[in-house]
C-alpha cells in the first residue's frame, strides 16, 4: 500500500459495542450522526430510519459538466433476538431477527437496548431423541414474570454481548458485520475531496432482506452505488482458497442477488491494481448485500461492492484483519475520486 | 502420426472394421504379412532386420509380440420406443453420468442427442438420485417409432460425437484414446525394422471381456509380449496423490500387477534399467485393479513373458479424454528401445 | 425492396449463429455484435442500456402505443470460484445449471484469452457411496495447463460458458445450447420478419432482456425504460418426453405453447388465441396456476401493472448443453404474433380494464 495509513479504531469500538438490531438502528445512527455532524453539508434520516449524510462535491461543476452523484452504502444493523413470550418463571422466549443460528446460541450473552444484560440458555430436559424439549430462552436473573415486565416487553430486542478488543493485527468485536463498513464509509466521507455529490447511506434492515437500500437507493438515485459490507472468511485450519482475512479488500463478482458488471469489476480491480492496495475475488452463491436491490432501483443503478473478509459472522466474538480494514479505506477512497463512465 | 485419424474412426466392440480396414490400408505395404482371424483379429508379421523368421525349431531372431485393441466403448440400441426414443445398452465400461447431455452418432451417422429431464421438473429427492442407464434416451428428432425405424435400427451401434483437437500445454483431447494410441504406436513402429520378429496383435472385443486376444492366445507364440495400452489417470485431485493410479507427463506407466497378471519382477527391473539408462521417463501404475489383453496373452501357450505398458489418460472411456503427447512420444520411444534391446531381455 | 425472408430459413440461420454465442447471465455484452448483425436485416432502429438489454424499434403506420415484446438473450453458465494447487478450477454456478449434466462437458473460461476446459470429477471422500449424485463441489475444470500457468491466465470472478454447436435432427428439430430462451430471440425476429409485410398499427418493441436467469433482472429495468401499454414474453416451456409423461403435456412440433392465468391478462390470452385459430396455426395451452417462471413474472408488475402474455416454444432437456426446439414451431410463433399484433385496436387501454 502506498501511505503508511493506520486508521484510529477507538470509533470502531464505540460503533460495535452500540445496539442496533435490525428495525432498531436508532441508537447507531444518532451515534453516527453526532460523530459526523461537523464535516457533512447535510443529515436526513428517512422514513424507514435510513440515516442519508452527504458533501457537496468541490469545485463548481454542474450536472451538465458531469458531475456525479456517488452514493455508498453501509448497513448499521446487525443480527438478533425479538422477544416474543415472557413465561411465568420470568424467561424470555424469542424468535431471531435475521441469520443468526439458534444452535449456537446456548451460553451466549446478550444485551438489550436499555443496557439490560440476559443469557441464553437451553432447556436441560430432554426427549426421547436425545435432544432438548422446547426452545432456547433467554435468562435475565429475575424471581418471576412480574420482576422480567419491569424490565422488558414483548417485542423488544436483544443483540449479541460481546467485548471489543485490538491486537496488534486484528480486531475482535461483535457486530463486525457491518459496523466496520459504518466506519470505513465515515473515514471516507471526512477525508472526501472530490468534485462529485458523495452521499453515505447508513441503511437499515440489511440482515432481514436488505429493505432500507431500496428505498435509500430510489430517493437519491445516483449515478453510481457502492456497497461496502462484510464478507465470510474462508482461513480456519483445514480450509484454503476461496476469499479470507488478510489477502486485502474483497471485490465482489457475484452473490445470490447481484451479478456485478463485468465493467465495473474491471474498473474496480483495475484501480486497486493502480494504486497498489491489496484485493481479492467474492463469488458467493448463497447470500446477498444492500448491492441486491440497489441494482435494480428505478431504471437500474450502476453498483459495484467491497468488502471486509470476517471470521465467525453473526457471532459475539467477530474477528477482522486491520491490513483488510485499511485497504478497504483505501480503495473506498480512491473509487469515490475517479467513477467510471459508464 | 495415425493418432487423429484413429481416435476418430468409430469401433465399437464387434463393429472393429472401420478400424480394422484403416490399418490394414495403411500397413499393408511396410509388413511382410497380414491375416484377420475368424474373429476380427488382425495379426501383421515382419522379419528381424537379420532376416531370420520367427521359428521355434531352429535358431532364430526372438520374437516379440505387441498386442493392442482396435475396439472403444459405445452404446447399442436396444429398443425403439412408441414415439421414436432409442433406448440403448452400454457395449464395455461406461459411466452413465458422462453420457448426460451430450451429442452422439447411430448407425449410418444419424445424430442424436442425450438428454436429461429438466431440472425444473424434478422433486429435491429425485436430484440426489444418480441416473441410471435405464433412465436414459437418444433422441434423433423422429415424430414416430415408424420413423425412427427408418433411419436406424436395433443392434445399431452409436458412437460418441467428438473431435481429436490440441489441448492445453501439450496435450491432446480426443475419444478412444484406449486403445486407438496403442494401435498408433504399434502402426508406427512397423515403419522400421528391428533385430527380433514382430509379431502385431491388434485385437478386437477387448472391452467386452478381452475376447480377441482370448482366440489370439489359442494361436499366437512369443518370447516377449508388450501390451501397449491406456489407463485412468485419477491425478486431477489434489491431497490423495496415492489414489492418481498414474500421472499425465510422468511418461508411460508400467503395470505391476493387475486383476489378471503378475507381471514379472526381473522383466520390471530391466525395462526401468533400459528407460533410466536413456532418460525416458517411465512410472509404475500405482493400482492394481483392470485387466487387458495380457491377461489371456501371457497365458498362450507355455506362457509368454509379458509386460503392459500404458499410456495415462484422463476422463477414460468419454468423449473428451486427454493424454500428453510426450508420454505418447515416451512410450514411442521405449517400445522401440525394449525393440532394439530385445536380446538382453530375453 | 422486398426485406421478406423465408421465415423458415430465417429461423434456421438465426438459431445457428446465436445458439453457439456466448452470453452468460451479467455478461452478456458478447452477444450484442451477434444480435445486431440478426436484427439489423430489418427496418428497424436498435438501441440498449447499460444494463444490456438490446430495444429493437418497428414502427407501425399510427405508433402512438407500443407493444413490447421480451426475450432473454442470457444464457445459464458458471463463474470461477477459485483455483486449487493443482492448478484445477472450481467454480459456481450462475443460474441452474443441473450438475448432474456437467460430466465430461466442455467449457470456455472467459479470461483475458478464452481458455478450454472439461469438466470433471474429483475423487469422492472415503466411505461415500457413489450411488449419491454428484455435487457442484466435487466438479472441476480441466483446463490442461500446469498450475502456474492457470494462476497466470485465470482468475476468480472469470465467466464460463458451455461449449456446443447446434445439431439439427430429424423434422425440423434442433438441439444446442442456450435454446433457452435464443429460440424466444429467434421467434422476435421472425415475427418481425413477418410485419415487414403486414400492416400494424402500434410501435413493436422487441426487447433481448438480460439476466433472466438470474433473476428476470433485464426485465425489470427495460419495462420501466420503455413504459409500453401491453407486453408479451416469449420463452421456453417444457415438452414432454419419455420421463415426464406425468407432468407435462406440450408436444415438440404442436405450435406456440399459450398460457393462461393470474400472471397473464386474458384479453391477450384470448387475442393470440383468436389470432391462431384465423390463421390456422397450431397452438397448445398450458394453465400455469401462479407466476410464471419468465420476465411475464416481473414485467405485470411494473409501474401501474403492464398487460401481459405468455407464449412459449416447446422445449426438451431444459437447462441441458441439448436443448431440443422445433423450427416449425419457431416458425408458427413468430406468425402468431405478428397476425396478434396486426390484430390489435386501435386503443390498447382497451386490455388493461379488469
Amino acid at each position: 500500500m502506498a501511505e503508511n495509513m493506520t486508521l484510529d479504531y477507538k470509533f470502531l469500538k464505540e460503533l460495535t459495542e452500540s445496539f442496533g438490531p435490525s428495525g432498531n438502528e436508532k441508537q447507531v445512527a444518532a451515534l453516527i450522526r453526532a460523530y459526523a455532524e461537523n464535516f457533512v453539508d447535510s443529515s436526513e434520516t428517512d422514513t424507514l430510519g435510513n440515516l442519508i449524510l452527504s458533501k457537496n462535491g468541490a469545485g463548481n461543476k454542474d450536472q451538465a459538466a458531469g458531475k456525479k452523484k456517488i452514493m455508498i452504502a453501509a448497513h448499521m444493523d446487525e443480527v438478533g433476538l425479538i422477544v416474543t413470550y415472557i413465561d411465568r418463571h420470568g424467561y424470555l422466549y424469542f424468535s431471531p431477527v435475521g441469520g443468526i443460528k439458534e444452535a449456537e446460541l446456548p451460553g451466549r450473552r446478550v444485551m438489550f437496548g436499555s443496557g439490560l444484560k440476559g443469557v441464553v440458555a437451553r432447556e436441560r430436559k430432554k426427549n426421547e431423541q436425545g435432544k432438548p424439549m422446547g426452545k432456547c430462552f433467554i435468562d435475565i436473573g429475575v424471581n418471576g414474570e412480574e420482576k422480567a415486565r419491569e424490565k422488558v416487553k414483548e417485542g423488544d430486542m436483544a443483540v449479541l454481548s460481546g467485548e471489543f478488543v485490538e491486537t496488534e493485527s486484528h480486531i475482535i468485536a461483535k457486530a463486525l458485520d457491518n459496523r466496520v463498513g459504518c466506519f470505513i464509509a465515515l473515514q471516507v466521507l471526512k477525508n472526501y475531496q472530490g468534485e462529485h455529490d458523495l452521499y453515505v447511506v447508513f441503511t437499515v434492515q440489511e440482515e432481514v432482506g436488505a429493505r432500507g437500500a431500496k428505498t435509500a437507493a430510489f430517493e437519491i438515485e445516483p449515478d453510481l452505488a457502492l456497497i461496502i459490507d462484510t464478507t465470510i472468511s474462508y482461513d480456519t485450519p483445514k480450509e484454503e482458497y476461496r476469499t479470507a482475512a488478510n489477502k486485502g479488500v474483497a471485490i465482489k463478482a457475484m452473490d445470490r442477488t447481484i451479478i456485478v458488471s463485468p465493467k465495473i469489476k474491471q474498473w474496480m480491480t483495475d484501480t486497486a491494481q493502480r494504486h497498489g492496495i491489496p484485493y481479492q475475488c467474492e463469488v458467493i452463491s448463497a447470500g446477498g448485500t444492500d448491492s441486491g436491490p440497489v441494482h435494480l432501483t428505478k431504471g437500474g443503478i450502476a453498483t459495484g461492492g467491497l468488502a471486509v473478509p470476517v471470521r465467525y459472522l453473526h457471532t459475539a466474538s467477530e474477528v477482522a484483519a486491520k491490513a483488510d480494514i485499511e485497504a478497504a479505506y483505501a480503495l473506498l477512497s480512491e473509487l469515490v475520486k475517479n467513477p467510471p463512465e459508464i | 502420426m495415425y493418432l487423429k485419424e484413429l481416435c476418430e474412426l468409430n469401433g465399437i466392440s464387434g463393429n472393429e472394421k472401420p478400424v480394422r480396414d484403416f490399418i490394414v490400408e495403411h500397413l499393408k505395404q511396410q509388413v511382410d504379412e497380414y491375416k484377420i482371424d475368424k474373429i476380427g483379429n488382425l495379426i501383421v508379421r515382419k522379419q528381424s532386420s537379420d532376416g531370420l523368421a520367427g521359428d521355434t525349431e531352429t535358431k532364430r531372431a526372438p520374437v516379440v509380440l505387441l498386442a493392442a485393441h482396435m475396439d472403444e466403448v459405445g452404446l447399442l440400441i436396444t429398443e425403439i420406443t412408441g414415439e421414436g426414443f432409442l433406448k440403448f445398452a452400454t457395449v464395455g465400461g461406461i459411466d452413465p453420468q458422462i453420457l448426460i447431455s451430450k451429442t452422439v452418432l447411430c448407425g449410418n451417422n444419424i445424430p442424436g442427442v442425450i438428454g436429461c429431464k429438466a431440472i425444473h421438473l424434478q422433486k429435491r429427492e429425485e436430484r440426489k438420485q444418480t441416473l441410471s442407464i435405464n433412465d436414459l434416451y437418444i433422441d434423433i428428432g423422429a415424430g414416430s417409432k415408424e420413423e425412427a425405424e427408418k433411419n436406424v435400427k436395433i443392434g445399431d451401434y452409436v458412437a460418441f460425437a467428438s473431435e481429436f483437437a490440441e489441448f492445453g500445454s501439450g496435450l491432446f483431447k480426443a475419444k478412444a484414446f484406449d486403445d486407438r494410441a496403442g494401435c498408433a504406436i504399434i502402426m508406427e513402429i512397423m515403419a522400421d525394422r528391428y533385430p527380433c520378429s514382430l509379431v502385431g496383435a491388434f485385437t478386437v472385443q477387448e472391452e467386452v471381456g478381452l475376447r480377441g486376444s482370448k482366440v489370439v492366445s489359442n494361436y499366437v507364440q512369443a518370447d516377449l509380449a508388450i501390451i501397449i495400452e491406456a489407463t485412468a489417470a485419477r491425478d486431477t485431485t489434489e491431497k490423495r496423490e496415492e489414489e492418481w493410479v498414474v500421472e499425465l507427463g510422468k511418461g508411460p506407466a508400467c503395470s505391476l500387477m493387475d486383476a489378471l497378471t503378475i507381471y514379472k519382477p526381473e522383466l520390471i527391473a530391466r525395462i526401468s534399467d533400459l528407460a533410466r539408462e536413456k532418460g525416458i521417463p517411465l512410472q509404475f501404475r500405482r493400482g492394481t485393479a483392470a485387466a487387458n489383453d495380457a491377461g489371456n496373452l501371457h497365458l498362450a501357450g507355455s506362457g509368454i513373458p509379458s509386460i503392459t505398458l500404458s499410456i495415462p489418460c484422463r476422463n477414460i472411456h468419454s468423449m473428451n479424454s486427454l493424454i500428453s503427447k510426450q508420454d505418447y512420444e515416451n512410450c514411442l520411444a521405449l517400445v522401440r528401445l525394449i525393440l532394439n534391446k530385445c536380446h538382453t531381455l530375453i | 425492396m422486398d426485406l421478406y425472408r423465408n421465415s423458415l430459413e430465417l429461423a434456421q440461420e438465426i438459431i445457428t449463429q446465436l445458439s453457439p454465442a456466448w452470453g452468460v447471465s451479467g455478461y452478456e455484452h458478447t452477444l450484442k455484435p451477434v444480435l445486431k448483425d440478426i436484427f439489423n436485416r430489418f427496418p428497424v432502429e436498435i438501441t440498449d442500456d447499460f444494463r444490456g438489454n438490446l430495444y429493437i424499434q418497428k414502427n407501425g403506420n399510427q405508433n402512438t402505443q407500443t407493444v413490447m415484446l421480451a426475450a432473454h438473450q442470457d444464457e445459464i453458465g458458471l463463474m470461477v470460484n477459485y483455483i486449487d494447487s493443482l492448478g484445477m478450477v472450481h467454480f459456481a454456478n450462475v443460474g441452474g445449471l443441473d450438475q448432474r449434466t456437467l460430466l465430461n462437458q466442455e467449457v470456455v473460461i472467459h479470461s483475458r484469452e478464452a481458455v478450454r476446459g472439461i469438466i470433471s470429477l474429483l475423487a469422492k471422500e472415503k466411505g461415500v457411496s457413489s450411488s449419491k449424485s454428484i455435487l457442484l463441489e466435487e466438479l472441476v475444470i480441466d483446463t490442461g495447463y500446469s498450475a502456474e500457468k492457470v494462476a497466470e491466465l485465470i482468475q476468480p470472478g472469470d465467466i464460463i460458458s458451455i461449449v456446443r454447436r447446434p445439431l439439427t435432427l430429424l423434422n425440423q428439430k434442433i438441439a444446442g445450447k442456450a435454446l433457452d430462451d435464443r429460440a424466444g430471440i429467434a421467434v422476435m425476429a421472425v415475427c418481425i420478419n413477418e410485419l415487414t409485410r403486414i400492416n400494424h398499427r402500434h410501435r413493436v418493441v422487441a426487447v433481448a432482456t438480460v439476466q433472466e436467469e438470474v433473476g428476470l433482472r433485464g426485465a425489470v429495468t427495460g419495462t420501466e425504460r420503455l413504459k409500453p401499454e401491453i407486453a408479451v414474453a416469449i420463452d421456453v416451456t417444457h415438452a414432454q418426453t419419455p420421463d415426464s409423461k406425468a407432468q407435462v403435456n406440450n408436444q415438440l412440433g404442436k405450435g406456440p405453447v399459450l398460457a393462461l392465468g393470474p400472471n397473464i391478462n386474458p384479453q391477450i390470452y384470448q387475442g393470440l388465441k383468436t389470432a391462431a385459430e384465423e390463421n390456422h396455426i397450431p397452438y397448445q395451452i398450458e394453465a400455469v396456476a401462479g407466476p410464471t417462471g419468465t420476465d411475464a413474472r416481473v414485467i405485470q408488475l411494473v409501474g401501474e401493472g403492464i398487460p401481459t402474455g405468455l407464449l412459449s416454444i416447446p422445449l426438451r432437456y431444459m437447462h441441458t448443453s441439448v436443448e431440443t426446439v422445433s423450427l416449425g414451431d419457431i416458425v408458427d410463433s413468430g406468425k402468431l404474433l405478428a397476425h396478434y399484433i396486426a390484430s390489435l385496436p386501435e386503443d390498447l387501454e382497451e386490455l388493461s380494464c379488469i
